[in-house]
């Protein structure tokens, strides 16, 4: 040993390593912290270990479509709901069909039941369709020029209450341009505005628009009277009305409420279709005030008939310059439109987003409307398809299995087992708490495939150790004491467990990305795994070697350290060293 | 273990070692073998797929005090050949999933299950159930794979080389290819535990491979620069380096899958332990020895047709034989050449050849003494 001394340590910039463990054991305490502060123990498990819900969906005829329950069709719809519970891939859920026109979803124990049922049992038919006339909820006796005209036609036209609605609505617009007298349009924003509510407004100069003729413009006779029969201010009234819209084809006139019953609508034919959203995700809208919107992505497909409908909406006077956005038969949305949008995007707002309906809208656009309407026929628990003793026997075993580890790792490394083995530990508490707290965040869930791969990825992670060890070692042998080994075995060790993990990672990216269900489900384990591999053997592994470096007990070689240079065959001229008496021994 | 430690010393210097590449033809003709009858295993028995695959027959009894345990040995017994999977409902009745039945076949199988539960036969309700595991989450699955095999074959010819590359991919198929195959044999049943298992195999098998060819590519950096030994040689050497590497992390490995599969799967009997886990155990088994028999090998075959790695297995022919002839006219020298030859032969470069001086130095760069 050349500098025996302390405090000339850490040649090789690898300062520092006590910082590093206080560092991970911060996190371990935080994990474990977060895990009885959620009050989750133990990581959900899966439906074939814990048992869960069972909801049996039917399929319901629709009228004009008497074949629309088919194969086809179930198989498409068991592919939407399993995407839309099982998005992730990783909360196990099942999804199969029965008989000819049933589905049945399972979900783990611990669940949201009800947001399940709301996710599968939501058809989702979106569909963008021209505002033709606007009433308010009530049933009206007579088709008259309904109050929501006449409210359209009192409300401020001028430009400037225009342009002041959009700023208020919409204050991200980077540099609102100041209210311009010709163009209504360019006045506002591009982006799509929630219309005004129906009731009057004080302000502006009224300009003369175009007064509505009594006779609806493009409404036949028949769908007025309909208008008029239709009642929204009831749940039975909207729920009918829903059921009606839903029913219609994308090319007939609807009427419709929206969702709070406080409007009906007469809508012209479908514009734009839900197939047509490419991709929709939830935001919070922090700076135009609206507070959870839905933001849609159009396929450009989607994107063109979009930019058409609003190029033609946007020259008509109200309230056929707005356009309602249908899920299900129930307007969400009547935003107004005043210039062509060509973005290939638009967003929903209003309809009373909380963050949760504002994601799973979003989700379920994203994966699409399903084919067919459904209705839940039963919902019942379900108990574990494997049973206890499956889960005790894996867990025996795999115990057993561990202890024979310890073992080996004992008889080979000796001391160095401790390193391993401390190594495990840290690795296993890391895995055990990031999937209990990724049950609640995210709806995790083990099954037992996840957990013999778990048991897997106890190899891997002791490979590291492992390489990094044999390095060590070979370094001891070409005759280096125990500290420079250590520093110089480090960056070649590293580039192995680098390497080799990086092939890992790259699997389990490729698979999450493109995969669905089960197999996106283990491409996110083993991304876990390999993530926490590398973050183990970095942030513990190697500082706690730096540090037992500094022990006699493993810089002198112990024989019970692992690193006995003699056990270790170090080439004999260079084994003796001042510190090391028990090496002359042979002598 | 000590005796293991100084074989792993010896092996280190290169005093001991198995000519992994000079008997490979041996182990090449063992994997075909056992390829050919995996593949044979395959074409001629098939995969038994379960009922997440395929589908089946699911059969709903009237509420009932029988447990789901104790349906499904009914379950079992009344439909034997097939999975079944029971789970007991809320209220009190059984759903009994069994794979493969279609309308004709589940009428005898309501039949015994009904007598079996001591319920009338019309109580019994048998309808057929469709995929779990759907076909798109299958061709999903394939277009991931596909990818990833793609992008891996890249991503190993840019950081290692090509041939690498190539043998790590044959490897990699080498192992699946006998996972199923074996698979194919045994009978268990194809459920999406086997799948997951395989496509852990799938992810180990890769990763040993790397681990390998990692020391392999440190070991013949600078081949060219010297005449001692051979691509194969240097190859040869490196495998034995990492040999203790190898075993240890095979042990640890395996060591808990054989528990899941002797102890858990060996006791209870059948179930998807013994699925999930004798797929992990052939393929991690495979994945281990392909990495050091097959892939290693198949890089240095590729390497000897390099012109480079021709002319110097040329150049150390020579040595060798110019060496020989000295050696025999100065007939007997002391000592034993091999214990120092590999340090400076091999490889590794600058400073293993000064080990004292390192030794003393402690890696401390010489000009900074301070």
């Amino acid at each position: 040993m050349a500098a025996p001394k302390k405090g000339r340590r850490t040649p090789a910039g690898h300062g520092h390593p006590g910082r590093t463990l206080a560092l991970i054991l911060i996190v371990m305490i935080g994990l474990v912290g977060g895990m009885f502060w959620y009050g989750h123990l133990t990581p959900r498990l899966g439906i074939d270990l814990a048992g869960g819900t069972s909801f049996t969906l039917a399929a319901q005829n629709q009228p004009g479509k008497p074949n629309a329950i088919n194969e086809t069709n179930m198989n498409t719809a068991a592919g939407i709901m399993e995407r839309r519970v099982n998005g992730l891939g990783v909360s196990e859920t099942e999804v199969q069909t029965q008989g000819n026109d049933h589905i049945i979803v399972n979900i783990p124990k611990g669940t949201d039941a009800k947001q399940a049922r709301q996710q599968v049992g939501t058809t989702a038919q979106l569909g963008f369709r021209p505002v033709l006339t606007i009433a308010p909820g009530t049933k009206t006796p007579t088709p008259n020029p309904s109050k929501g005209q006449q409210g359209k036609n009192d409300q401020g036209k001028g430009d400037k209450a225009t342009g002041k609605q959009g700023s208020q609505q919409k204050a991200t617009s980077p540099s609102k341009p100041s209210a311009s007298p010709t163009t209504q349009g360019r006045a506002v924003t591009d982006a799509l505005k929630k219309a005004p509510s129906a009731k009057p407004t004080p302000s502006g100069s009224a300009k003369p628009s175009p007064k509505p003729s009594p006779t609806l413009p493009g409404a036949g006779s028949g769908i007025a009277k309909q208008l008029a029969a239709l009642d929204c201010s009831t749940k039975q009234g909207r729920a009918l009305a829903g059921q009606q819209a839903a029913n219609a084809k994308p090319s007939d006139q609807i009427v419709a409420c929206n969702q709070e019953g406080t409007q009906k609508y007469v809508l012209g034919p479908v514009a734009v279709e839900g197939m047509d959203v490419k991709d929709a995700k939830a935001a919070f809208d922090s700076q135009g005030g609206q507070g959870w919107i839905v933001q849609m992505d159009f396929t450009s497909d989607g994107g063109k008939k979009f930019a058409d409908i609003t190029g033609k909406l946007a020259a008509k006077p109200r309230p056929q310059n707005q356009f309602a956005i249908v899920l299900d038969g129930a307007v969400v949305s009547d935003p107004r439109v005043d210039q062509q949008l060509n973005g290939g995007s638009a967003t929903i707002s209003g309809g009373g987003f909380t963050q949760q309906s504002s994601e799973d809208l979003a989700n379920m656009l994203s994966y699409g409307a399903l084919p067919l309407s459904f209705h839940i026929d039963d919902e019942t628990t379900v108990t574990a398809a494997l049973g206890g003793e499956q889960l005790h026997a894996g867990l025996l075993a795999g115990a057993i299995g561990l202890g024979l580890v310890v073992l080996y790792l004992v008889a080979y490394y000796r001391g160095l087992s401790l390193v391993a083995l401390a190594s495990l530990t840290v690795s296993a508490i890391l895995t055990y708490t990031i999937m209990t707290l990724l049950g609640p965040a995210i709806g995790f869930a083990l099954n037992l495939p996840a957990v013999c791969g778990a048991i897997v990825a106890i190899g891997i992670t002791a490979d590291s150790f492992i390489v990094y060890f044999e390095r060590i070692r070979d370094e001891i042998r070409e005759g280096r004491t125990l500290r420079p080994a250590v520093e110089r075995g480090w960056p070649r060790a590293r580039r192995t467990i680098l390497v080799s993990d990086f092939v890992s990672f790259l699997a389990a990216a490729v698979l999450f990305i493109v995969t669905v269900g089960k197999v996106k489900g283990f491409a996110f384990t083993l991304g876990l795994t390999t993530l926490l591999d590398v973050v183990v053997v970095f942030l513990f592994t190697k500082p706690l070697m730096t540090l037992l470096a500094r022990r006699k007990f493993f810089a002198d070689g112990h024989p019970w350290s692992g690193l006995d240079p003699k056990r270790l065959g170090a080439k004999p001229p260079l084994r003796r060293r001042r510190t090391a008496p028990t090496q002359t021994k042979e002598a | 273990m000590s005796k293991l430690g100084s074989i792993g010393a010896r092996l280190y210097r290169g005093e001991v070692g198995y000519d992994f590449i000079g008997k490979r033809k041996i182990w090449y003709g063992i994997s075909i073998l056992i390829t050919i009858t995996a593949l044979v295993g395959l074409a001629v028995r098939g995969l038994n797929f379960g009922i997440e695959f395929s589908g089946g027959a699911v059969f709903s009894t009237p509420a009932t005090s029988v447990s789901s345990a104790q349906g499904q040995h009914t379950a079992e017994s009344a439909a034997p050949g097939h999975q079944a999977m029971v789970q007991k409902l809320g209220n009190g009745t059984l759903r009994i999933q069994i794979s493969g039945l279609d309308t004709k076949q589940s009428l005898p199988v309501q039949e015994e299950i009904a007598k079996d539960l001591k319920v009338p036969v019309k109580d019994v309700n048998t309808q057929l159930v469709g995929p779990s595991w759907g076909e798109q989450i299958a061709d999903k699955a394939w277009l991931g794979l596909g990818i990833f095999m793609v992008l891996v074959v890249l991503y190993l010819a840019v950081a290692f080389e090509w041939r690498m590359a190539l043998a790590a991919l044959i490897a990699l198929i080498h192992d699946l290819t006998i996972t199923v195959g074996v698979y194919a044999l045994v009978g268990f049943e194809v459920t999406p535990g086997t799948v997951i298992g395989l496509l852990t195999i799938l992810g180990y098998s890769l990763y040993d491979t790397v681990v390998v060819f990692d020391s392999l590519k440190e070991a013949s950096k600078d081949i060219t620069k010297q005449t001692r030994f051979t691509y194969s040689e240097i190859a040869n050497r490196s495998i034995n380096g990492t040999l203790v590497r190898s075993i240890n992390t095979t042990v640890v490995a395996l060591l808990p899958v054989a528990g899941l599969l002797f102890v858990g799967g060996g006791v209870l009997g059948a179930g998807m332990l013994n699925d999930i886990s004798l797929a992990l155990f052939v393929g991690l088994a495979a994945g281990a020895y392909s990495s050091i028999f097959i892939a290693t090998p198949l890089v240095a075959d590729l390497k000897e047709r390099e012109p480079q790695m021709k002319a110097l297995a040329k150049r150390v022919k020579a040595k060798r034989a110019s060496a020989e002839a000295k050696e025999a006219s100065r007939a007997e020298t002391s000592g034993d050449p091999q214990d120092d030859d590999p340090e400076d032969g091999a490889s590794v470069v600058g400073p293993r050849h000064q080990p004292i001086a390192r030794g003393r130095g402690r890696g401390r760069p010489s000009g900074k003494r301070r």
